[in-house]
């Protein structure tokens, strides 16, 4: 994703301190940078907090931890694998990772949109929100381990299970664990007793069709897969329950 | 199913006095007095009031008297009323018990075990209204040493975001959605006014309260509510809590209730569902993990504002604050278990967690044996009540203190403990717009502002009777203290003697 014209700043991190190297990122944008290539990155972390521009930001090597937390509208593309706490807290912009991520992928993001070529740790978009038009969005193209969107209060997350073979069941238990807002689309099947109680199984609708058929375009467009690879399987939905899923637990 | 609770109040309406006006009828939000149109007469229902004192207060010929009711339970070391009580609500529900404010238990208060000098003969006091008094704080991380250019006299060594408080006492988190938007100006206006800080809780800034940026401490706990780099950089101070006093290791749960279109605006979710605040932060698991949120908020804040951290006192609190010093906070609070709440599960508050004084005794000390003491500001919090509680508390080692319900009751809350229930009468903690309006933001910073006053004069007062000008120079200055009628364990943690020694 390079939408500007403009040239391309590049820096090799390699030996440079996370505390300097986003110091210099802010410094870049102030002066009105819009693509930027980080080279060597190895374990820096919050790469992208603290940065509410639409900047283009792509990272060869590993980010460390909190990769884009809090993040406020930059394009971060790693070609490479994210570690945890990746768009943490986000509210706009957009993460391409063209490897894994680690933990809590997404947690508590509260706008933007996070994709991923491969698979994730565990605790992936938990306490993800929403709020009207405002809806982060995650799509995992391999595998989530267990606790996928637990607490999920909003979004909307995607996971395609791309790597598992024909037959091979879904990993992840405790899916939506608390879940009280928010979508899950899962392609394949899962068993009852890998969801959270709280959780419902059901079809797709038309509304469901056009947001997924519109996302599974866009990871497409970045890792380079044919769409009919994808939607050639059944998705199913998950949705929470109950939108108060404490409502009955107190005396007064 | 048939209750088998009794009343706990009676409301007695003074026959000759009372006028039928209706007053009562209205300012009753727990729908305990009526009128019989039949009978043509104000009347009650016992049962449903909780002395919450509103129409007692708001009755103009005085004709209201609330007492505990008539009806006594017979003597029980054991089985108290409310234990009885208790019983019945969860025979009758089969939920958990919730209730709000500070514990009512009558565990030890140690501020009233603990007794303050003054100066006789050798050392002369000061007289305060003749000679300046030093009440300005500043909170922050503090450098080791400082470094001074020889030549031009400037400071070389760069200092760490400090926040300035003119008095050392500040408004506790209270969140948007327990507490109503007029109580957040109110407290906002006066912080601003009075040159202290006021806290935002864990539910957002409302876009109206902005402008007292300077003034405000954003919170960040482990819903995230409202969280987003505007909020964290519309602050002075970015307050990280990991836990309450009144329910240590708890999550919490707005009712959805309570989440009404202005409320879902600030948190971000929609209306009418709950607000859940899981009890860990999702990232947080240890020290560690508490070390880089606590960095990636100074990331987010570009290092411009002081970060907190904020615990509830609880058997660990001294190792726990060490960790979270050595994890890069600027400040540590301590809440301590009398802290209040909107609402929490009263098994919980009346509980869990230990006094505030021994846990802040026990961090002050651990702190300075490691050598750390500089590196964060301690605040404290839960229960103080008055100038006394505050200068025993700064003599013990505090930095500063937060008051929560002292500040509610300056705005009129007459602890009925109903925070819970969403109906509470004073407008306070309530989102009932018909209620929340009982609270006028002009009115009821006025008030705060009166309090701090008060005890500003008192502190001043008291400084210059132990012979000190500063307060910087009563700052764990635990000889100032002397103990009475404590254990020798008591007086050892709180590292004061006994009074006569
Ligand atoms: S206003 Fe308060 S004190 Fe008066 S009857 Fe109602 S609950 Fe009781
Ligand atoms: S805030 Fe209101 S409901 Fe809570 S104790 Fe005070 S008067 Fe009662």
């Amino acid at each position: 994703m390079t939408a500007d014209n403009n040239t391309t700043f590049k820096i090799d991190a390699s030996g440079i301190y996370y505390r300097d190297l986003n110091e210099k990122l802010r410094e870049l944008i102030a002066n009105g940078t819009h693509n930027i290539e980080l080279i060597n990155i190895c374990g820096q972390r919050y790469i992208g907090t603290d940065l509410d521009k639409p900047v283009n930001i792509d990272i060869y090597g590993t980010p460390g931890n909190d990769m884009g937390a809090f993040m406020n509208g930059p394009v971060i593309t790693v070609y490479g694998n994210a570690q945890d706490g990746c768009g943490n807290t986000m509210n706009e912009g957009k993460i391409i990772i063209h490897g894994h991520a680690g933990d809590i992928t997404g947690l508590s993001a509260r706008g933007g949109k996070i994709f991923i070529k491969e698979g994730v740790g565990y605790r992936a978009g938990i306490h993800m929100k929403e709020y009207k038009e405002k809806k982060p969005v995650l799509v995992i193209g391999g595998t989530a381990q267990d606790f996928a969107g637990e607490y999920m209060a909003g979004g909307i997350m995607v996971l395609l299970g791309l790597n598992l073979r024909e037959g091979e069941k879904y990993p992840a238990k405790f899916i939506g664990t608390g879940m009280h807002g928010g979508v899950i689309y899962l392609r394949g099947g899962v068993e009852d007793y890998q969801l959270g109680k709280e959780v419902g199984i059901a079809e797709l609708d038309e509304k469901d069709r056009e947001i997924l058929n519109q996302l599974v375009a866009e990871f497409c467009a970045y890792f380079s897969y044919g769409i009919e690879t994808i939607m050639n399987r059944n998705f199913i939905k998950l949705y929470p329950r109950y939108l108060r899923p404490y409502g009955r637990l107190y005396a007064y | 199913m048939k209750t088998l609770l009794t009343s706990k109040f009676a409301v007695i309406r003074d026959p000759e006095k009372c006028i039928q006006c209706q007053v009562c009828v209205n300012q009753c939000s727990f729908n305990a007095n009526y009128f019989d149109a039949e009978e043509n007469e104000v009347k009650s229902r016992n049962e449903n009031c909780v002395d919450c004192q509103r129409c007692v207060v708001f009755c103009p010929t005085m004709a209201i008297t609330i007492t505990n009711t008539p009806l006594e339970y017979r003597y029980h070391r054991n089985w108290t009323a409310s234990v009885i009580d208790d019983i019945n609500k969860q025979a009758e529900t089969g939920g958990v018990l919730l209730t709000g404010m500070g514990t009512d238990k009558d565990y030890p208060v140690y501020w009233d075990h603990l007794l303050l000098n003054a100066s006789q003969v050798t050392n002369p006091s000061i007289d305060p209204l003749r000679e300046p008094m030093e009440l300005v704080t500043y909170l922050g991380s503090k450098p080791q040493k400082l470094e001074i250019d020889e030549r031009t006299l400037e400071l070389r060594t760069k200092m760490p975001p400090q926040v300035k408080l003119n008095v050392p006492v500040m408004f506790s988190a209270m969140s948007y959605g327990a507490v109503s938007l007029n109580v957040q100006k109110s407290l906002a206006k006066a912080a601003t006014e009075i040159g202290t800080m006021w806290n935002t809780g864990e539910g957002g800034l409302h876009s109206s309260l902005k402008k007292y940026g300077s003034n405000t401490i954003v919170q960040v706990a482990s819903g995230r509510f409202g969280v987003h780099s505007e909020y964290l950089n519309s602050g002075r101070m970015v307050e990280i809590k990991i836990g309450q006093g009144a329910k240590p290791g708890i999550g919490g749960h707005l009712p959805g209730e309570k989440v009404s279109s202005e409320v879902s605006l600030t948190r971000m979710i929609p209306e009418g569902s709950d607000a859940i605040s899981p009890a860990p932060h999702h990232d947080i698991y240890s020290i560690e993990d508490l070390l880089q949120l606590i960095h990636a908020l100074k990331e987010a804040t570009n290092y411009t504002k002081p970060i907190s951290v904020k615990i509830a006192a609880v058997h660990n609190a001294a190792a726990i604050a060490s960790g979270i010093v050595r994890g890069g906070a600027d400040m540590v609070v301590i809440d301590g278990f009398r802290g209040a709440t909107g609402a929490a599960p009263k098994i919980i508050r009346d509980n869990v967690g230990i006094p505030i004084e021994l846990a802040l005794a026990s961090v002050d000390s651990r702190l300075r044996e490691e050598g750390i003491r500089n590196k964060a500001s301690i605040v404290i919090s839960g229960g103080i009540r008055n100038s006394g509680d505050v200068i025993k508390a700064i003599a013990l080692g505090a930095d500063a203190v937060y008051i929560g319900t002292s500040a509610l009751i300056a705005l009129g809350c007459h602890v009925c403990q109903q925070c819970h229930t969403g109906k509470c009468a004073w407008g306070i903690c309530t989102s009932d717009l018909k209620l929340t309006k009982r609270i006028n933001p002009d009115v009821g910073s006025q008030r705060l502002i009166n309090l701090l006053r008060g005890w500003s004069l008192e502190i001043k007062d008291i400084l210059g009777g132990l012979g000190v000008n500063s307060i910087e120079s009563l700052r764990g200055n635990r000889l100032h203290l002397r103990g009475v009628g404590l254990s020798d364990s008591e007086l050892e943690i709180l590292g004061v003697r006994p009074a006569g020694r």
